[in-house]
C-alpha cells in the first residue's frame, strides 16, 4: 500500500507542480499589466488581449499562421504519397525505410537547420551548382526569405507527418480496396471514396503535430528568415526575453493554446465521426 | 465446525451497481474436491476471486479454518490459484516460477530447491526446471501452474476453469491427474467450470449456480439424478420434461397422475393433492423404445415417430417426435443379444420409461 | 503496385532528408572552411572542437542534462505509467489530461510555462531549471512507451504474483519491471535524444551559469559558418546511431519471449 501511495503522489505532485500550476500562472500573467521591473504587476486587465488586434501583431499572427499552414500543406503533399508507398511495402523494408527516415531526426534540429543554411546560402550548394552549370550569373537570394523558412520547417517536421500516416495506412484493410475494385471503382474513385476518408484521422493527426510546433520554431525563422519576426514563436520569444513584456507574451501563448484546443477538438470530432462510420480506430496518434 | 475449511456467509458483491452475488452462502469441507458449476456470467469465478482475495466483497464474511480472511489482502491469504490461462511469468524459468511463492513468503533458501523439485516431480516435470514457459506445451504449462500453486502448501487450492484451454483428450487426462493429485496432497480443491461433464467426473460435491444464486449443492449423483429444479435439470446433461397433473394419491408418496395425456403411477417425495401440477423429469437413458409390433398391450406409454438417430459407439441416441408434437431424446445401450438393433427414420415406435426411474419436481412458474 | 513515380518520390524524399546531414558529415572532414570545395581529408576541425573549451563544456553539459533528464524521466514516467495502468485514484483523468497537454503543446508554450514557474518558485535559471523542464517534457513519451507495454501483458500475471504472496512493491520489482524493461530502455533512449534535440525550451530556461549545446551552437551559427558545428553534428549522429543499435539489439532480446 505504501508503494501505491508513493507512485500516485509522485505522479500527481509532479504534474501539478510543473504542468498544471505553470499553465495557470501563464493564464494569470496574461491578465496582468506589463511591468519591465517586476515582469508583471497588478491590476488585472485585458489589455494584452486587446493588443493582439493591433495591426502590427495581427498581421504578424496571420503571417505566422499562413507560413505554418503552408508548411503543413507541403508536408501533407509530400508525406501522403510517401507514407502510402511505405505502408504498402512488406514489413521489413517498411521498417527499414521508416528507420532511415528517423535517423536525421536524431541529430539536433538546430544543427540541421544550420545545414539547410549551408545549402541555401549565396555560396551554398544550390547556388554554386547552378552557377557552375551556367544557369545563372549571380547567386539567387534563397536564404533569408519566407521560402527558406518553409524549406527548413518542412525539413524538420516532415517525419512527424509521415509517421501517423504510415500508422493509419498500415491499419487500412486491403480487403476494402479489393472490394472497391470488385465493385468497379477506378483508382481515382478508390482514392477519393475509400482511402482518403479512412485516412483522415492520420491526416489530421499529422497536420496537428506539424502545424502547432511550426508556429513556435523561432530558431528556424531566425537562422533562415533573417531578423524578421516571421513566426509567432519569434514574437513570443521577444516579448519574454528581449522586450520583457510578459503579460503580452503570455497572452500570445494563451492564444496559441486556445488554437491548439480548437484543433484538438476538431480532431476528436472528426475521429469520432470516422469511428461511427466504422472506419479506423482512434489510435492513429 | 472443524469439518468445514471454508465458510462464506452473506457475501454480496457489486460491479458498478450490478449485483453479481447477493447474500451468498457456501461451506466447503476440509479435503474435498468441490466444484462451482454454472453458465458463464453466473458469478462462479467471482466467488473464487473473492476467496483468493483478488476481489473484495461489499458485504459478508469469509472464514478459512475458523479465521476471518475477508479483510486480508490476496498476498497474505493461505490459498493459491491456478489461473485460467496459467499466468506463468514469461521472464522466469519453470524453477523460478515455482519458487516464486516460496521466495515471497520468506521460506529459507535451502528449503526452496527441495520443495520446488518435489512439486515438479508431483506433476512429472522434473526434467523441465530450466525451461522457459514458452518452451512448454499447453499441458506442461498447465502442470507448472499447478506446481507453482501447490508448492506453497495452501489450505485451499483454487482452480479457475483451469483445463478449458486444453484439447479434449488432454483435458480428460488432466482431470484424472488432478483428482489423483488432490487425493495425494489432501488439499481442498475448489474448482470452477462451466463443463458439467468435468464437474461430475472429478468432484466430491458440486454447487450449481445461476445468476449469482446457489441452485443446488450435492454429490454429482444427486445433482444428476435428483435435480431440484428445471434449471439444474436442463443444465446438467440432457433431459426430457413431461408436464403432469396429480389425479389421486396412492399412499407412500405414490400418485396416480396424468402425464402428458397418459395415466401413470409416479413417485413424488412431497405432499400433493388432486389437481396439483408437477414436472416429470426423464433422462434419455431412463426411456425405453419398442417397435410398435412388440408393444405390450396392457402397458400405458407413448407413440411417436423416429425423427433422427445417432450412433455414438456405446449408445444409440434417437430423437422421437410424439403424437402431441413433443420431441423426446432417448439413449439406449446396445443389447448384447441384439447388437444391431436400429430404427428407420420415420418409423413409428412405442416409448415408455422404466418404472421408478422418473424424477418429479413441483411445477415452476417460469 | 509500386510505380516508378512512387519510387522516385521516395528517393527524392530521402535525398531531401539526408543531403543536409551528408554535407555536414563530409565537411567535418574537409580541410576547407568554406563551402563545397573538397580540399582534402583533414581532422583539423575535430582538433579545433577539442580545443574549443566553451563548446566542449556546452557539449558535456548537454550530455549531462540529457543523461540525468532521461534517467529521471524514465523512473518517474515508469511509475506514472504504472499508476495509470494499475491504480484507480482521484484526479486520474486530470493526470492523464496533463500528460496529454505536455505531449501536444508546442515547445514554445511549454517553454514559457516553465519559465514562469521557475521565476515564481524562485528556482535559479541554469542547471536545475534545465533538468526539471527536460524531465517534464520527456515524461509523456516514457509514459506512452511503458504504458503500451504494460497493456500488452497479461493482467493475470499480477494477480498470480499477489496470489503467491507478493505485495505491491515486490510484484513491481519481480514481475512488472522485468517485463516492461525493453519499453523502459526504449523510453530512456527516446528521452535522451529528445533532450539533446531540444532548442526552444532550453533557450527559455537556460541561465548564464550553465550553458548547453543549443545555446552555444545558436550563437555560433547565427554569425556565419562554423566548421566545428559540422564536427558536432557528426559526433551527435554517431552517438544516436550507437544508441539506436543498442535499442535494436534489446528489441531482439525482447522477442525471445
Amino acid at each position: 500500500m505504501r508503494f501505491r501511495q508513493l507512485v500516485i503522489t509522485v505522479t500527481l505532485a509532479w504534474l501539478a507542480l510543473f504542468v498544471l500550476a505553470p499553465h495557470i500562472l501563464v493564464l494569470l500573467t496574461s491578465l496582468l499589466s506589463p511591468d519591465t521591473q517586476q515582469l508583471a504587476s497588478y491590476p488585472f486587465t485585458m489589455q494584452s488581449y486587446t493588443r493582439l488586434w493591433e495591426p502590427v501583431y495581427a498581421s504578424a499572427f496571420w503571417q505566422s499562421f499562413w507560413l505554418s499552414l503552408l508548411t503543413t500543406v507541403i508536408c501533407l503533399l509530400i508525406g501522403y504519397p510517401f507514407a502510402w508507398t511505405l505502408a504498402r511495402l512488406p514489413k521489413l523494408p517498411r521498417a527499414l525505410l521508416l528507420f532511415l527516415m528517423m535517423v536525421p531526426f536524431w541529430t539536433n534540429s538546430l544543427i540541421r537547420t544550420y545545414a539547410i543554411k549551408l545549402i541555401l546560402g549565396a555560396k551554398g550548394l544550390i547556388n554554386s551548382t547552378l552557377l557552375s552549370l551556367g544557369l545563372i550569373d549571380t547567386p539567387l537570394q534563397l536564404l533569408y526569405t519566407p521560402f527558406a523558412v518553409i524549406f527548413g520547417l518542412v525539413y524538420i517536421l516532415l517525419p512527424f507527418m509521415v509517421l501517423p500516416l504510415v500508422t493509419t495506412f498500415s491499419k487500412l484493410d486491403n480487403c476494402l480496396l479489393e472490394a472497391a475494385r470488385d465493385l468497379g471503382a477506378t483508382p481515382w474513385q478508390r482514392f477519393v471514396q475509400v482511402i482518403l476518408p479512412l485516412s483522415m484521422p492520420g491526416v489530421i493527426a499529422g497536420s496537428l503535430i506539424v502545424f502547432l510546433p511550426a508556429m513556435g520554431m523561432f530558431y528556424v525563422s531566425d537562422l533562415l528568415g533573417g531578423a524578421k519576426n516571421l513566426l509567432l514563436g519569434n514574437i513570443i520569444k521577444n516579448q519574454f526575453l528581449v522586450v520583457r513584456d510578459w503579460p503580452f507574451g503570455a497572452a500570445l501563448s494563451i492564444t496559441l493554446i486556445v488554437l491548439m484546443g480548437l484543433l484538438l477538438w476538431f480532431y476528436v470530432q472528426a475521429n469520432r465521426r470516422i469511428n461511427r462510420q466504422g472506419g479506423l480506430d482512434d489510435n492513429a496518434l | 465446525m472443524s469439518d468445514f475449511i471454508l465458510v462464506l456467509s452473506g457475501i454480496t458483491k457489486r460491479f458498478d451497481r450490478e449485483e453479481v452475488l447477493k447474500g451468498f452462502d457456501l461451506t466447503i469441507r476440509d479435503g474435498e474436491f468441490f466444484t462451482l458449476l454454472g453458465p458463464s456470467g453466473c458469478g462462479k469465478s467471482t466467488v473464487l476471486r473473492l476467496i483468493a482475495g483478488l476481489e473484495q466483497a461489499n458485504a459478508g464474511s469469509i472464514r478459512l479454518a475458523g479465521h476471518e480472511i475477508a479483510t486480508l489482502p490476496a498476498e497474505r491469504r493461505p490459498v493459491n490459484t491456478v489461473f485460467q490461462n496459467y499466468a506463468l511469468f514469461p521472464h522466469m524459468t519453470v524453477f523460478d516460477n515455482v519458487a516464486f511463492g516460496l521466495r515471497m513468503n520468506g521460506i529459507a533458501r535451502d528449503e526452496i530447491a527441495p520443495r520446488v523439485k518435489e512439486a515438479l516431480a508431483a506433476v512429472q516435470l522434473s526434467d523441465y526446471a530450466q525451461r522457459r514457459p514458452h518452451q512448454l506445451s499447453g499441458g506442461q504449462q498447465q502442470r507448472v501452474a499447478i506446481a507453482r500453486a501447490v508448492v506453497n502448501r495452501p489450505r485451499v487450492l483454487l482452480l479457475d476453469e483451469s483445463l478449458s484451454a486444453l484439447d479434449y483428450k488432454l483435458r480428460r487426462q488432466m482431470q484424472i491427474e488432478l483428482k489423483q493429485l488432490q487425493r495425494q496432497l489432501g488439499i481442498t480443491f475448489v474448482y470452477v467450470t462451466h463443463d458439467q461433464e468435468e464437474a461430475l467426473s472429478m468432484s466430491d460435491r458440486v454447487l450449481v449456480m445461476d445468476q449469482g444464486r446457489a441452485m443446488q449443492i450435492g454429490t454429482p449423483r444427486e445433482i444428476y439424478e435428483e435435480p431440484c429444479n428445471l434449471f439444474v435439470a436442463r443444465f446438467i446433461g440432457e433431459i426430457n420434461i413431461f408436464p403432469a397433473t396429480i389425479l389421486r394419491p396412492l399412499g407412500e408418496y405414490r400418485y396416480l397422475a396424468e402425464v402428458n395425456g397418459v395415466e401413470k403411477t409416479i413417485r413424488f417425495h412431497q405432499q400433493a393433492t388432486e389437481g396439483d401440477e408437477v414436472h416429470v423429469l426423464l433422462r434419455p437413458e431412463d426411456l425405453r423404445v419398442e417397435y410398435i409390433a412388440d408393444a405390450p398391450v396392457d402397458r400405458r406409454g407413448y407413440v411417436g415417430a423416429v425423427l433422427e438417430r445417432n450412433y455414438t459407439g456405446q449408445t444409440l441416441d434417437s430423437l422421437i417426435r410424439l403424437e402431441n408434437g413433443q420431441n423426446l431424446l432417448v439413449s439406449e445401450f446396445f443389447n448384447e443379444d441384439d447388437p444391431d438393433f436400429d430404427y428407420r427414420i420415420g418409423e413409428r415406435v412405442w416409448v415408455d420409461w422404466v418404472a421408478g426411474w422418473e424424477h418429479v419436481i413441483a411445477k415452476e412458474s417460469w | 503496385m509500386i510505380t516508378p513515380f512512387k519510387w522516385s518520390l521516395v528517393g527524392l524524399v530521402f535525398v531531401y532528408l539526408y543531403l543536409p546531414i551528408a554535407i555536414l558529415v563530409i565537411n567535418s572532414f574537409n580541410e576547407s572552411k568554406y563551402g563545397f570545395e573538397w580540399k582534402g581529408f583533414s581532422l583539423r576541425w575535430y582538433e579545433k572542437l577539442w580545443h574549443n573549451d566553451a563548446l566542449m563544456q556546452a557539449f558535456t553539459n548537454s550530455l549531462l542534462i540529457a543523461t540525468l533528464a532521461a534517467t529521471a524521466a524514465t523512473v518517474i514516467g515508469t511509475l506514472m505509467a504504472l499508476a495509470v495502468y494499475r491504480y484507480q485514484f482521484r484526479m486520474k483523468k486530470l493526470a492523464t489530461g496533463l500528460l496529454f497537454v505536455v505531449l501536444m503543446s508546442p515547445d514554445i508554450v511549454l517553454a514559457i510555462t516553465f519559465l514562469v514557474i521557475f521565476i515564481v518558485l524562485g528556482i535559479h535559471l541554469g542547471f536545475w531549471s534545465l533538468l526539471i523542464s527536460h524531465i517534464t517534457f520527456c515524461l509523456p513519451f516514457v509514459v506512452i512507451t511503458v504504458y503500451a507495454q504494460l497493456k500488452g501483458f497479461d493482467r493475470n500475471l499480477l494477480e498470480a504474483a499477489r496470489d503467491l504472496g507478493a505485495g505491491e512493491w515486490r510484484s513491481f520489482r519481480t514481475i512488472v519491471l522485468p517485463l516492461v524493461m525493453p519499453a523502459v530502455i526504449a523510453g530512456w533512449l527516446l528521452s535522451f535524444t529528445l533532450s539533446l534535440d531540444d532548442v526552444i525550451i532550453s533557450t527559455f530556461v537556460t541561465g548564464p551559469g550553465f550553458e548547453i549545446l543549443p545555446i552555444r551552437v545558436y550563437s555560433m551559427v547565427k554569425i556565419g559558418v562554423s566548421p566545428e558545428v559540422n564536427v558536432l553534428a557528426t559526433l551527435l549522429l554517431a552517438l544516436s546511431l550507437i544508441l539506436v543499435m543498442i535499442a535494436a539489439l534489446l528489441g531482439r532480446v525482447r522477442r525471445k519471449w
